[in-house]
């Protein structure tokens, strides 16, 4: 069954394929997939009859229970007969159905062969889970099928409403399936079925109540999908699509998945009280209200539509009730019903296409043109109107049987009674199909004016003349699905016992007396009630003209239609009210709310199982100098939130930092301390990258009040994570998994530095994740910076225009006077150069202790800085390659050792600007980024081929001469990555938020016009604000 | 077991860390924001600390012996948060400076559209237009003007 599953997804797939090829053809081939799928379900034939039918498992997902389970046997085999041949025959009719030109055939024919496997998937899956799946499935397609015209907006609508509300019926009956699945401990469908069988509608396991709702909640499912009252209205609209769609989705196959649920779970719940009455409340409601509804349609479609679902009522009724008879009865109505339905959609889309229109008042003549339509149309008319000897017939009158059999009790003569007067509804409805799809007839221009105003409008719209109709003569292909599906409805109602035999397996799975399909069963109460049926039927289509006066009169106030559109709107509203009462769109606000449902969960968990340990739980300090430490690090941030110049701020804000790091220090961590400080030093430094563009105080809030608020806030959070300090760590009551990593690290990381080995073995996928971070803001911060193309080009001092004055700024130059005597002769000085030594480089004086100094402007350099960095330099890069390689034994590590480098970089930037940056680092900072990256995840793939795990070190012992024993550890180029990455961080933040800031901040004072530094940062700055769609608004807020 | 009590001198410095960080986290300026935020982080990473246990040498074998080692549990943690820190101010730094190069203040400001959302649903206004749910045809129209793209011809 997975083969054929497998076969349905190739044949969908490649269908736009097989569209592009073969144009309309294509169809030919794609039916072939659901022509496999019957014709497998009929090889199996007799084993199903014998009730060994074939059975496939797979395991899915165990942990979950779900397993891909199927099974066929007779309610399956009659489904995917029904699935398999009516798609195949629909595939075919689509081949000559629509025009050669048609647009998006290939999507359409993928889509339709699509839902035919996952409908097939639906039949003979025996897993609820999977059922459920198949079930979602099948609605998502109809939506596409339904709106395959989505350029039409009754289209989309039709197909939004049948989305939800389908999907709505269908989570509900998820949640009876896994209330279903949990108590009984199974969600194998046929053992479900099998111990509510034996249960009386209760399976082991599941209390009274349990089983009510979640019986309620399958019918829920089964009622949306199967278009029962008052839910209906969503299949008449879906009636906007394709007409092979209508036949095949909305007639055969996916409103019958609602029918076949209920056939499916009915023998086990049956007999439960809410489960009938559910049945026979629907049931017969979507019978008559079917009925009626389809009397008054005048489009012959809808005529179908409204008829299809007063049909599905009576399908849902006879399936459902739990009685043996009537089952057999459904069954049998089931097969008659996806004959006849499908073969009479397919005869309107042909005389659609024949005459251009479905308007049974402009229709007229067509039977004379097109008799062998005509014929077909008649032959399954009468089988729908249960006329002797369709199939139709032979159904109707078992069920009848049925019914007068249980007639004895009040529920049996109401459900009896709804039955005839549906029966009779049918029998009118179809002769008017029939009448206005065929006849001879004086068209509406003549007669029907009166009656229906809008109509002529209608018509009108749409063909523009009332002149007799052009009927054009249609392809055989497109007559012969229908024809064989009319036939089919004759033949089998002709052996009747045939069909007994092949759908009594199932329905002796229920419990009654057995009834028969017979074509004759002499002279009975039933055939007493089909005479009155159809007498009736063909009086009220005789007096059609008063019946439909008498409609047009009354008028029923409740419309179910009209009631989801204002529920939807209801929601809509809903959701705005609640969205305005929930996102206010405040920053600070949503921070607010968050920190105090923290503060509320902790406080709540804290309260009811904790206490504060008492004066011998606590220590005051580790050391007295914590205290100091601790002391600094609060009373510096105190100082800085206070502080209204942002330097101040930040430098605060920093002391606190390097207290923290002594903090980390006194704890027994040299490594948080290294680390803590070099980050520290870093943020500090580009603090005062950015600041320098900012204003220099803080704006002024004079909201005195919000700020007593922030604080409460600021309090409450504090105090609840302080408490969670004092308790948490006596909350431990297992040894630290930390206790034997000392030995661990050593023996299997093979290294003495327990932190740094934790980093880059124990936990490195973690540290793998991380480090991602830092790439993801690395390249924020530069695609925030530079707006052109990420990180711009490498410009080194030799690139630098002549006269480039970094950071001249308006800072006075006072000395300039002395300096350009000195430029000239270090010109001519250049010139001797050139002329000795044949350079192509531009002279440089000799004492030039960075190359990128004289790009900056004179009064911003200092020899001194410049000195000190060429003598530092150096030393802090074999520095930071001494953590690294230290790292895995002593404090250090990846992350100190590009931290350092960072340092490095940035003293060489301040000391000569961002050409000396380029020149400390002539490299992309992304290639350093992703090398980094690439070296801790990619390498850690290599233990693979060594017969590791991801990740995993190798410890690789060596003697090389001269240098003695060398001990490799793997997850030294794990470090390196990590290394690489920070450095790659370091130099992409300097670069945008140093070199490409300056670059800025040069652009603006050159043009003090400009508000924004260059052409296209402008551009691409004001597009969101002069897109704004409220610009009034924009002016609100400034205000 | 280790010495789990807590010190009393960092839960002062981590409630003095997280207040002041919550309350400048609160703040519209996306500088104090950013510093309320990296006071936040120092203040959880000593709580990480704490919840450590006590203090004790440094967790490298050799140095210290195994049971007078500080736990390197939290400290790994530790390390690579104050790393991230600094990879997400940088970006938070960065964002400051874009919103004062394009408005000339570093300020977070309301929503726009929230603002209106709100705006509408004061004034009991749908809070969007959607065509599609605004019905003017019945039924019949709708399928009078549904037509498939047919050929229909015996070609």
């Amino acid at each position: 069954m997975l083969l054929l599953l497998a076969a349905h997804l190739v044949v969908a797939l490649g269908a736009p394929l097989l569209v592009q090829w073969l144009g309309r053809r294509a169809f030919l081939v794609m039916a072939l997939a659901p022509a496999s799928a019957a014709a497998w379900a009929l090889s199996w034939t007799s084993e199903v009859m014998a009730g060994d039918g074939p059975v496939e498992v797979v395991q899915w997902v165990p942990a979950l229970d779900m397993e891909l389970a199927f099974r066929l046997d007779t309610l399956s085999w009659l489904m995917v007969l029904m699935v398999g041949g009516v798609g195949a025959l629909v595939l075919v009719y689509c081949s000559r159905y629509f025009s050669a030109t048609a647009g998006g055939l290939g999507r359409f024919g993928g889509v339709l062969v699509a839902f035919a496997g996952v409908m097939l998937g639906l039949v003979v899956t025996d897993d609820m889970l999977l059922l459920y799946t198949f079930w979602e499935l099948t609605t998502v397609f109809s939506y596409l099928l339904i709106g395959h015209y989505a350029e039409r907006k009754a289209s989309r609508r039709a197909a939004m409403q049948a989305i939800i509300l389908t999907t709505a019926g269908g989570l509900a009956m998820l949640v009876g399936i896994v209330l279903l699945g949990e108590t009984t401990g199974t969600y194998r469908i046929s053992e479900v079925v099998a111990l509510a069988s034996e249960g009386g509608g209760i399976p082991a396991g599941t209390t009274t109540t349990l089983a009510t709702v979640a019986v309620v909640l399958l019918l829920a499912g089964a009622a949306t999908k199967s278009a029962l009252v008052p839910l209906h209205f969503w299949l008449p609209a879906a009636m906007a699509a394709p007409t092979p769609v209508s036949a095949y989705l909305h007639a055969a196959a996916m409103v019958k998945a609602g029918v076949y649920l209920v056939a499916r779970f009915a023998p086990g719940f049956g007999e439960l009280g809410v489960w009938r009455g559910i049945v026979i409340v629907l049931g017969c409601g979507t019978l008559v209200v079917g009925g009626y509804r389809a009397l008054r349609q005048n489009d012959l479609k809808l005529i179908l539509a409204f008829g299809t679902v007063s049909q599905l009522g009576l399908l849902v009724l006879l399936v459902g009730l739990g009685s043996r008879a009537a089952a057999l009865a459904g069954l049998a109505m089931l097969g008659a019903h996806a004959m006849f339905k499908a073969s009479l959609f397919l005869t309107v889309g042909v005389v659609d296409a024949a005459t251009g229109t479905r308007d049974l008042r402009r229709l007229t003549g067509v039977g004379r043109e097109l008799p062998i339509t005509a014929a077909v149309g008649a032959l399954s008319t009468a089988s729908m109107i249960g006329l002797p000897p369709f199939a139709g017939y032979v159904a109707k009158e078992a069920a009848l049987e049925a019914f007068v059999h249980d007639g004895g009790t009040a529920v049996g003569l109401f459900v009896l009674v709804s039955m005839v007067v549906g029966s009779t509804l049918t029998v009118a409805y179809g002769l008017r199909f029939w009448w206005g799809a065929f006849a001879t007839k004086r068209t509406h221009a003549t007669s029907d004016d009166a009656t229906a105003p809008h109509a002529a409008a209608v018509a009108a719209g749409v063909a523009g003349d009332d002149g007799p109709l052009a009927i054009k003569h249609p392809p055989l292909v497109l007559v012969a699905p229908a024809a064989v599906l009319a036939v089919l409805g004759l033949v089998l109602a002709l052996t009747p016992e045939v069909g007994e035999g092949l759908l009594a397996p199932h329905a002796d799975t229920y419990p009654g007396d057995p009834g028969h399909l017979v074509l004759w069963a002499g002279f009975s109460p039933a055939l007493a009630l089909t005479v009155v049926i159809l007498t009736v039927g063909a009086l009220m289509f005789w007096a059609r003209a008063r019946v439909e006066g008498w409609q047009a009169r009354v008028r029923i106030p409740w419309d179910a239609d009209r009631g989801y559109r204002r529920g939807m709107r209801r929601l809509d509203e809903l959701a705005g009210d609640v969205t305005a009462v929930t996102q206010r769109g405040s920053l600070p606000f949503y921070l607010g709310t968050i920190l105090l449902v923290l503060v509320g969960l902790a406080i709540t968990t804290l309260a009811a199982g904790t206490t504060l340990p008492g004066a011998d739980g606590v220590r005051l300090w580790d050391s007295p100098v914590q205290l100091v430490a601790g002391l600094l690090a609060g009373g510096a941030m105190i100082l800085a939130a206070n502080a209204r110049r942002r330097l101040k701020a930040v430098v605060l804000a920093g002391i606190s930092g390097y207290a923290v790091a002594y903090l980390f220090l006194l704890h027994g961590a040299p490594d948080l301390a290294l680390t803590q400080v070099l980050v520290e030093t870093i943020m500090l430094v580009i603090f005062v990258l950015v600041l320098r563009r900012l204003p220099a105080y803080f704006s002024v809030r004079p909201l005195a009040a919000s700020r007593w608020v922030r604080l409460a806030i600021g309090l409450t959070v504090g105090l609840t994570v302080g408490a969670l300090a004092l308790i948490v760590p006596g909350a431990r009551i297992h040894p630290p998994v930390s206790v034997d990593f000392a030995e661990e690290a050593y023996v299997f990381g093979g290294g003495k530095n327990v932190v740094n080995v934790a980093l880059v073995d124990i936990r490195a996928w973690d540290t793998v994740g991380e480090i991602s971070v830092l790439l993801a803001a690395a390249t924020g911060v530069a695609s925030l910076i530079f707006l052109r193309r990420r990180g711009g080009e490498l410009q080194r001092a030799d690139d630098a225009a002549d006269g480039t004055r970094v950071w001249a700024g308006d800072v006075p130059d006072p000395m300039h006077v002395l300096r350009v005597r000195d430029a000239g002769r270090a010109e001519g000085a250049s010139e001797a150069e050139l002329g000795l030594g044949g350079s192509t480089r531009r002279a440089r004086p000799r004492t030039e202790w960075l190359r990128g100094g004289r790009t900056l402007a004179p009064q911003r350099r200092s020899i001194i800085f410049e000195i000190a960095t060429r003598l530092l330099f150096h030393s802090m890069i074999m520095y930071a390659l001494f953590l690294l390689f230290a790292g895995h034994n002593a404090p250090g590590g990846g992350f100190g050792a590009g931290l350092v480098v960072g340092i490095a970089l940035i003293v060489r930037y301040l000391a000569g600007g961002r050409y000396e940056l380029t020149e400390a680092a002539p490299i992309h900072p992304g290639l350093l980024l992703g090398t980094g990256l690439f070296l801790s995840a990619g390498v850690g793939l290599l233990a693979l081929l060594a017969g590791g795990s991801v990740l995993q070190s190798l410890i690789i012992e060596v003697t090389v001469p001269l240098l003695g024993d060398i001990k490799l550890v793997t997850s030294l180029f794990f470090d390196m990555g990590v290394f690489l990455l920070v450095v790659g961080l370091v130099l992409d933040v300097l670069r945008s938020l140093g070199s490409e800031v300056d670059r800025h901040g040069e652009a603006q004072d050159g043009d003090p016009e400009t508000e924004h530094p260059e052409g296209e940062d402008r551009a691409t700055a004001d597009a969101p604000y002069g897109a704004a769609p409220d610009e009034h608004l924009g002016a609100e807020v400034q205000r | 077991m280790i010495d789990t009590s807590p010190s009393l001198a960092l839960v002062l410095a981590i409630v003095v860390l997280i207040t002041v960080g919550v309350y400048l986290l609160l703040e519209r300026s996306l500088t104090r924001v950013l510093l309320g935020f990296i006071a936040m982080s120092n203040g959880i990473n000593l709580l990480f600390l704490v919840a450590g246990g006590a203090a004790g040498g440094a967790p490298i074998t050799g140095q210290t012996a195994p049971e007078d080692m500080s736990d390197p549990l939290p400290q790994f943690m530790i390390l690579t948060a104050i790393v991230l820190t600094m990879g997400i101010s940088a970006f938070l730094l960065a964002m400051a400076y874009r919103s004062w190069q394009l408005n000339r203040h570093d300020e977070v400001q309301d929503d726009l559209e929230d603002r209106r959302v709100a705006r509408r649903a004061a004034a009991d206004l749908a809070a969007f237009e959607d065509s599609d749910t605004e019905v003017t045809t019945t039924l019949d129209e709708d399928a009078a003007s549904a037509h498939d793209e047919m050929g229909g011809d015996r070609s």
